[in-house]
């Protein structure tokens, strides 16, 4: 009960903070990549900072609401997550929380947040089947849909769910919005729909926005580091390597792929989630 | 300290001009001279911008497009004027439909001249800006705490930079 | 216990009596007083059925029974006349064909050979037979108050002779079969509600008499005709060789494990209940029924009609599993909830999205039932709670919207936050629980996905992943055009009948409640339902309390969130981004030449990849081909029984 508590306290300090700076190094190495200097790892905190400071505008009376909701579920979704509870209820939570974003930028009634948010819709029926493949997986393997007792599974799952390991991979560059398939709002320089989903949030609600992306990834992060956990320390160890490395690559991925149509986006996580995922999940159920 | 003046956004808008300063300003963004080291971000929305930089002149078309991009940012924000057109009017001064420079709508903070203006001038002009940014955030928060205190608008807070280096 | 009698006679007399009163007031208050009377009739059966403390409450009525049972025939065999001179009349001759092909085989079964089988039990009520009383009771009768104001609005924008008499004439007999059809235990006592049913919705899908009408009334008919076919087929079969007639039997044997020695009368039922239930190669009858009067439809869709067929389909849980029945069912069933599913993001029309999402759910209720799986159970009788709540709020929501606005088209559903503020938001809950946590449906859903991958099927699983991804798209694209703020639209809230508010109301609050209550729900009737029949004890819901907790408690804080938060903002507000072409309204753009040019914003439906049609031939083939595969061995099965047998025939 202790270690669960201190778990969650954890998470909810540190996660926003080690999320920060792994988006600051996430500049730094794409920087470094395209061959210039960049800016400062703690560009990210800086940028939140200054939305903090900036006037407190919006466009109608709902969308903080909406905004508000987005963020206390994402932070609700990684506490169940690091809390070691139920993965169905971990997913259902973040769906929750996706469809306040969505609705904040629908609700604007603004035509590029809608054709971003139209778009978020897409990629999130891109992902989930592959997402839901994934905790299915894990129950299968460990008879368990708990995070706690699928960490304490003392054999790691990686080997038997390699398959699901990899579409889960492939997801995970929609979940982190990154290249070919950073569709619904734009990061850097791309600027075909302005901002996409969050052209109309600014000031504080964008900080908002921002900082639960970074509670976002760490939990996905934490999803990655499942595969790996068996209980002891030397799992551990693996698994928080592969995590970083699986950052790395999807760093890498980002600045090597041009952004792709949203058909490109649908068709091929679907076809991992159906060959990759279910193959997989056939396997295990044959074991 | 202010956080403001580490992580400038910017939107750039190009109004009547031959599109060398256009291309200038986006040659800031390359690798060559990465603005990014400044935290410089162009967003291209005018809801996440902290410093709006107007190329080319104004004419009666786009002054309605100038103004709103402007009131569109919340504060505090910079203008920027780059090039000479944007400064005056520059060539296209006498035409028939030019108001002159952007001043001419909305108040500009820094003036960068150049036809075209370097790049090094830009992001010269672009930190420079940053001061203003700074002052501006700072009589937001004396405004906040008086408010009966008269608007201070920072409107002719000129300065010229920047020369033609070659 | 004989409350339920009174409930049955009681809605059919109403019935009549609303057929004869012509005055507006009058039948007003009768309907009221009517509507009130049968929830409070449901909830005194429920009250009384917890009294008695036991798991199956049998109803004896001796001497009574056999005329009963020769009522219902005479009857039936009149309502097949009827059918066969309508068909006749409207060139529909396959009706026609169907029902003189059934009304003769009734007569020939019931004379000859359901004389000698003893039937123990003609009525029972288990506690799946009061939730299915109390959401026709309650939901039932909310919709008839709601029709009320609506079709005195119908009335007045159709014109023409007032049908309205015959209008609640239907919906309360409906109510009455329906009564009498949850509490049969006797096959063909349930057959003859089934299709007095199947009658009373032919009545009201051709209720406006064009065309379009009559020919879907007539689809509706035939379709369902010939699932009743199958369900006499079933019935005779069951009767001739197994030489029983009741539904308790046939359960308890498949509770025994003889459910593979029971499959060929079980196909033909469960067959018989796909049809009711909508599922594909048949579901063509529902998305019809959308030419019907809306209170028409939320009565089909979500508390009688296809109710009854999963409702049947749910009781045959124990005979189904890994058997060719079974596996026929979650076949039909899974292929219809995906397709259907699919299809539902390509509809543009709120009562089209709507229906499909009724056939979709109805397939994964069918699953639940299919997989036959006490956990599996739980869940697909979770569903039908939830479905029947959400799906009459959105149904009833939508006619409003649509006489409010004149159009049942989301397109035109922009802006109505600001046109009717209360109608929009009741629609957001209604959709919100749907398919989103912390609300019924998902929670079902959850419950449902786990039980189907103990099961072991894996088609299954991949069925429910797609399809749950496909749900939440084409809900979410309505919610996010409901939600959206347009600027300067006249608030018109004050057209709305009070009747149809009230009833709006009162279906968001059982909603609500329902979800912050559904542990008790599930400790209280399924649970000891599922023990009961499965004659298992200790049975530990499918989900684990630790969750249905969490889910209540994140249910009261987004509660309580929106109750403080929603709508409140100081912050300065200010225009949206249009490039910096925005004339200030936020509606209107600057375009070229300084021409004014007003936004309009769409949403997407894929038509390339989720193509009605596309579905629909997919769904067509692939489940008639399942069906006839499925059906050539049962009948296969049938004839070397009768050799088996010899003269047994």
């Amino acid at each position: 009960m202790v270690k669960i508590i201190i778990c969650v306290i954890a998470y909810l300090i540190l996660a926003p903070v080690i999320g920060g700076l792994l988006a600051g190094i996430d500049r730094v190495i794409s920087a470094r990549m395209q061959g210039r200097h960049g800016p400062s790892v703690f560009q990210p905190f800086y940028d939140f900072f200054k939305l903090l400071e900036k006037e407190p505008i919006t466009v109608n009376n709902v969308q903080d609401f909406y905004i508000a909701c987005f963020l206390l579920f994402i932070v609700v979704t990684g506490f169940f997550f690091f809390a070691g509870m139920d993965l169905l209820l971990v997913i259902f939570t973040l769906s929750l929380a996706s469809t306040f974003l969505i609705i904040a930028a629908f609700s604007s009634n603004s035509a590029y947040p809608q054709m971003g948010a139209e778009r978020e819709l897409l990629q999130m029926m891109a992902y989930e089947p592959m997402v839901l493949i994934t905790a299915i997986g894990f129950y299968l393997y460990s008879g368990s849909f708990n995070v706690a007792d699928i960490i304490h599974n003392s054999k790691m799952s990686f080997p038997y769910m390699i398959g699901i390991f990899a579409g889960f991979l492939f997801i995970l560059t929609i979940k982190m919005r990154k290249s070919p398939f950073d569709l619904s709002m734009s990061h850097h320089a791309h600027q075909e729909l302005v901002a996409g989903l969050k052209t109309e949030f600014s000031g504080k609600t964008l900080a908002m926005v921002e900082i639960a992306h970074w509670y976002e990834n760490i939990f996905l992060l934490g999803f990655v580091f499942l595969f790996f956990a068996n209980g002891t320390i030397a799992g551990t160890v693996i698994g928080i390597v592969v995590c970083l490395v699986t950052y790395f690559f999807e760093t890498f991925i980002d600045n090597n792929f041009a952004r792709m149509k949203w058909n490109v986006a649908l068709n091929s996580s679907w076809l991992v989630a159906i060959t990759l995922g279910m193959i997989n999940i056939v396997v295990l159920y044959f074991m | 300290m202010s956080y403001v003046t580490k992580s400038p956004w910017v939107i750039h808008y190009d109004g009547s001009s031959c599109n060398g300063c256009d291309i200038e300003v986006l040659a800031c963004l390359t690798p060559m001279y990465d603005v990014e080291r400044f935290g410089i971000i162009n967003t291209g929305n005018p809801k996440h911008a902290d410093i709006f930089l107007v190329t080319g002149s104004v004419n009666e078309q786009n002054k309605a497009v100038v103004k709103q991009i402007y009131d569109q940012m919340p504060e505090p924000k910079v203008v920027v004027a780059i090039g000479i057109c944007a400064n005056n009017g520059g060539i296209f001064r006498e035409c028939y439909n030019i108001m002159g420079g952007v001043d001419t709508v909305i108040p500009v903070d820094v003036y960068v001249p150049g036809c075209a203006a370097r790049p090094e001038a830009i992001i010269d002009g672009v930190v420079k800006g940053l001061g203003v940014l700074a002052e501006k955030r700072a009589a937001m928060d004396n405004k906040s705490a008086a408010p009966a205190a008269a608007e201070p608008k920072a409107e002719e807070n000129t300065e010229t930079e920047g020369k033609e280096e070659a | 216990m004989s409350t339920i009698f009174i409930l049955i006679i009681f809605a059919f007399v109403v019935a009549l009596a609303l057929l004869v009163l012509k005055a507006d007031a009058g039948r007003d208050i009768l309907v009221k007083i009517a509507a009130a009377v049968i929830a409070a009739g449901s909830i005194w059966t429920a009250v009384e059925f917890f009294r008695s403390g036991e798991d199956t409450v049998n109803i004896a009525m001796h001497s009574a029974e056999s005329v009963i049972s020769y009522a219902m025939l005479a009857i039936e065999v009149i309502l097949a006349l009827v059918v066969i001179f309508l068909g006749i009349k409207h060139k529909k001759y396959l009706a026609s064909v169907l029902a003189a092909i059934q009304a003769p085989f009734t007569v020939w079964f019931e004379l000859t050979k359901a004389h000698h089988i003893e039937v123990e039990n003609n009525v029972s009520i288990d506690r799946l037979s009061i939730i299915m009383i109390l959401i026709v009771g309650i939901v039932g009768s909310l919709i008839t108050v709601y029709a009320l104001g609506y079709m005195k609005d119908f009335q007045h924008h159709q014109g023409g002779p007032d049908r309205r008499p015959l209008f609640f004439f239907l919906m309360f007999t409906f109510l009455s079969a329906m009564f009498g059809l949850v509490v049969s235990n006797n096959l063909l006592w349930m057959f003859f509600f089934w299709e007095i049913t199947t009658l009373c919705s032919f009545f009201l899908i051709g209720f406006t008499r064009t065309e379009e009408a009559v020919n879907n009334s007539f689809r509706q008919l035939v379709l369902n005709l010939i699932g009743g076919l199958s369900f006499l087929t079933g019935i005779i079969v069951l009767g001739s060789f197994y030489g029983t007639i009741e539904l308790s039997t046939l359960v308890t044997l498949g509770v025994q494990g003889y459910g593979a020695l029971m499959v060929v009368p079980t196909m033909f039922l469960a067959l018989a209940g796909l049809t009711k239930a909508a599922q594909m190669p048949f579901h063509s009858w529902l998305l019809g029924a959308m030419v019907a009067p809306t209170p028409t439809s939320a009565l089909l869709h979500s508390s009688t009609m296809v109710k009854a067929g999963v409702f049947l389909i749910l009781k045959l849980a124990p005979c189904l599993g890994f058997n060719m029945a079974g596996i026929m069912v979650m076949l039909i069933g899974g292929i219809t909830f995906l397709l259907a599913s699919f299809a539902a993001i390509s509809q543009s029309n709120g009562k089209r999205v709507l229906a499909y999402s009724t056939i979709a759910n109805l397939g994964l209720i069918v699953i639940c039932g299919g997989v036959g799986a006490t956990g599996a159970v739980w869940a697909g009788i979770m569903l039908l709670i939830f479905h029947a709540i959400t799906k009459s709020l959105m149904f009833l929501c939508v006619g409003t919207a649509e006489h409010q606005i004149g159009s049942r088209d989301i397109e035109d559903m922009d802006g109505l936050f600001g046109r009717l503020p209360r109608l929009a938001s009741f629609m957001m809950i209604g959709i919100a629980g749907m398919f989103l946590a912390p609300l019924g449906m998902l929670i079902s859903k959850w419950a449902a996905m786990t039980s189907f991958i103990d099961s072991g099927n894996f088609f299954l699983v991949a069925v429910i992943c797609f399809g749950s991804a496909a749900t939440a798209f084409y809900w979410t694209k309505w919610l996010g055009k409901l939600s959206a703020i347009v600027a300067a639209r006249e608030n018109i809230e004050s057209g709305v009948n009070k009747e149809e508010t009230f009833v709006h109301g009162a279906l968001v609050a059982m909603e609500i409640v329902i979800c912050l209550i559904f542990p008790f729900v599930s400790k209280i009737f399924v649970i000891p339902y599922i023990e009961g029949v499965w004659g298992v004890s200790n049975l530990a819901a499918t989900l684990s309390s630790n969750n249905m907790i969490i889910m209540c408690v994140m249910l009261a804080v987004l509660l309580i969130l929106i109750l403080l938060f929603y709508g409140k903002t100081n912050k300065k507000i200010v225009p949206i981004y249009m490039a910096g072409a925005n004339t200030g309204d936020n509606l209107t753009y600057m375009g070229s030449m300084q021409t004014e040019m007003t936004q309009s914003l769409r949403n997407w439906y894929m038509e390339k990849y989720f193509g009605e049609k596309k579905m629909n031939m997919l769904g067509l083939a692939s489940t008639i081909t399942i069906l006839g595969v499925a059906f050539a061995i049962a009948i296969g099965t049938i004839i070397t029984m009768m050799s088996v047998m010899g003269g047994g025939f």
